[in-house]
């Protein structure tokens, strides 16, 4: 789940990591009137899109008095907003961050993450602010300095000196960026993080250092801990079908092609993407139904997959292994009549009671092609939605 | 012969009063695997169908001798139970639950430091050593005793390699799914060794996904210390960057663990990569001739 950087600095100030006083506006008349509130300018007006790169897409623009905030206010928001992470689709602007302006000095870079590797929460902190981090990896490597956290201490004063050290700081700023580091890993693991990324880290002409944007993922599987946390979600931001998936315990993803996919298992459903685009099709989609696959949540994929307007055939591809093929095959036949389905349906099925469910399938009167394994069924339907076209 | 169970390993349930975990102790006892008994605390002295039930794993392996568990507690609690196995000394402990938070299983990793305990998963289907024990959700029938070891990071995916094994006649030695989390018990490379030690696993299919590099330092532990044979599959060619597809760990970021990245490396080191998810046992066939 990701929130909104508005979002993200209200967590951050909570845990007293300095951030730029601001506030969110939902229209010109408040953001001027806000703008006054918080300072004597200049300030910043920022689009509030969950993507990267809303600088260069004209989302972010700096201003002198409060009338220019209003107007800068008018200009973004409703505006559909363009950046190398939201696609060619763009995403419209409906709030907008007014906030103070500060005086850059140096930009820096900071961030954490669970390692997979050493199983441990991680701080890498880099000179290269405003940069793309896995660019500064890919090219100079060596301005990253990273230090692994030991669960039992916590990130301890000396890991933080050694970040500080290493960022070129010096004086006050030493003592000012380790308590802001100590306090951005317990932002981490009190709120569950996946990610918390600060990119700029920034020290002002004042000496001060601050985060000056933030950007959070957090662990989806800890949100019943942080029921605050999730009512941040803005499902505006999200693909509708993905929202109205995950309400049915199913997950699902949009993807470009038009064969939609329905699977049991995660890996079984990226496996079945790959070998339908090996054959020369295009997925539209990743569904996993799960394991306890019930009628009405079969029902409810074919729905989700069908509501893609791209989609011009269904792959069903079932290895029963506790959840019997006769079921399933209940399941597909009470969804496909439900459903009223007009394209077509090539089902593989494998495992426990399969022959059942394959002379469910037939005996059904639908139009269903059954498919001998994995292979077959891929190339069924891909000729079938070829044919179709 | 085989890694981690056999027909002498001795399995007590974690949350067997829980329909999931009864379930499945049962599908296990009828596959012939020695289900012992169970752990559900406040409900200790009891019995569910036979299996006796104990308030702690401390109790349940005093009283049953068993040196097994296999957890299928609510994700919110999973990490202490895995943490109250390690500490009744049980030599291996499988975690079926799905969805424990990232940052518990942080610490269960530095908690298990130094303990003897082996942990598979959490997010796995189990493991089974086909006709002497199968500890999980996996379906029995579809496997074969013999001599090829599977290990893999997704559920039915393993069951697609073993089905195919199984029609082309080839056994399996054990099966293992190591789980689809970020932070798990045991990676490709244990099992991978524990493989190349069984005097009775000829051959191996790894099947790896999206995410991490765990694969690709298998890979290279393949290539430098593996004399038997390795097939792979990896899933999500097809996935898009970003995007977290079903498993927690089945994430590409920052442009890292893709598909085409581990597939190359794997190939590199001398491992037979199947192009497609239909023809994992035909992969391994092309490296590895049965005895």
């Amino acid at each position: 789940m990701n929130i909104h950087e508005y979002q993200a600095k209200a967590i951050l100030r909570k845990f007293g990591v300095p951030v730029p006083d601001g506030h969110v506006c939902y229209n010109g008349a408040s953001a001027r009137e806000w703008a006054k509130r918080l300072g004597a300018g200049p300030w910043v007006v920022k689009a509030q899109i969950h993507a990267g790169g809303r600088g260069k897409g004209g989302g972010v623009k700096l201003a002198r008095t409060p009338d220019e905030v209003r107007d800068l206010t008018r200009g973004i928001l409703g505006m559909t907003l363009r950046t190398h992470q939201t696609g060619p689709e763009g995403k419209v602007v409906a709030r907008v961050l007014v906030e103070n302006g500060c005086n850059i000095a140096r930009e820096l870079y900071v961030s954490l993450l669970v390692d997979r590797g050493s199983s441990k929460v991680t701080i890498m902190a880099s000179t290269e602010g405003g940069m793309d981090i896995e660019e500064v990896a890919a090219t100079t490597p060596e301005k990253i300095f990273v230090e692994a956290i030991d669960p039992l201490t916590g990130l301890t004063q000396f890991q933080c000196r050694n970040i500080a050290f290493s960022l070129g700081l010096t004086g006050k700023l030493v003592g000012k960026a380790a308590k802001l580091f100590e306090s951005l890993y317990t932002t981490f693991v009190t709120c569950d993080c996946s990610l918390l990324e600060i990119n700029p880290l920034v020290v002002t002409a004042e000496e001060d250092i601050l985060a000056l944007d933030a950007k959070f993922g957090f662990d989806d599987n800890a949100m019943f801990r942080h029921l605050q946390i999730g009512d941040m979600r803005d499902y505006d931001e999200e693909d509708p079908n993905e929202v109205e998936a995950s309400q049915h315990d199913l997950s699902y993803i949009a993807l470009n092609g038009n064969i939609g996919c329905l699977v049991n298992g995660a890996g079984l459903a990226m496996a079945t993407m790959d070998i339908v685009k090996h054959y020369g099709g295009e997925p539209a989609n990743f569904l996993d139904v799960g394991g306890g696959a019930t009628i009405e949540r079969v029902t409810e994929a074919f729905k989700i997959i069908l509501s893609d307007p791209n989609v011009k055939g269904i792959f069903v591809n079932i290895f029963g292994g506790i959840m019997k093929c006769d079921v399933i095959a209940t399941g597909v036949i009470e969804a496909a009549r439900q459903v009223a389905l007009k394209v077509p349906l090539v089902v593989r099925l494998e495992g426990t009671n399969v022959e059942l469910g394959k002379k469910l399938l037939s005996e059904s009167g639908l139009d269903i092609v059954a498919a001998d394994g994995m292979a077959d069924g891929a190339q069924k339907i891909v000729q079938a939605v070829k044919g179709a076209a | 012969m085989s890694i981690l169970v056999d027909k002498n390993t001795r399995v007590i349930t974690q949350g067997i009063t829980g329909a999931t975990g009864l379930f499945h102790a049962q599908g296990a006892r009828e596959y012939g695997t020695q289900m012992v008994g169970g752990v559900t605390p406040g409900k200790g002295g009891t019995s569910i169908d036979n299996f006796p039930v104990f308030d702690t794993v401390r109790d349940a392996v005093a009283k049953t001798g068993a040196n097994a568990s296999v957890i299928y507690v609510p994700p919110p609690f999973a990490a202490d139970s895995i943490m109250e196995a390690v500490e009744a000394g049980l030599d291996l402990v499988i975690c079926i639950t799905e969805g424990i938070p990232v940052l518990d299983m942080v610490k269960v990793k530095q908690y298990m430091q130094g303990k003897k305990t082996r942990l598979i998963g959490p997010n796995c289907p189990g493991v089974i050593t086909p006709g002497e024990c199968k500890i999980g959700i996996m379906p029995g029938y579809i496997h074969k005793p013999g001599k090829v070891g599977v290990v893999s990071r997704s559920g039915t995916l393993t069951y697609e390699a073993v089905w195919q094994l199984t029609q082309y006649g080839l056994g399996q030695s054990t099966c293992v799914g190591i789980g689809g989390d970020p932070v798990n018990g045991t990676s490709h490379i244990d099992c991978l060794r524990m493989f190349e030690e069984d005097q009775d696993t000829e051959a191996v299919i790894m099947i790896g996904e999206i995410g991490g590099s765990s694969e690709e330092e298998a890979a290279r532990f393949v290539k430098e210390q593996m004399t038997k044979p390795v097939a792979a599959y990896i899933a999500g060619r097809t996935a898009p960057p970003g995007k977290r597809m079903g498993h927690a760990g089945a994430i590409i970021s920052g442009g890292k663990g893709t598909a085409t990245e581990k597939v190359s490396v794997l190939r590199e080191c001398g491992i037979a990569v199947a192009d497609t998810p239909a023809e994992m046992a035909q992969a391994l066939l092309t490296v590895y001739t049965p005895k």
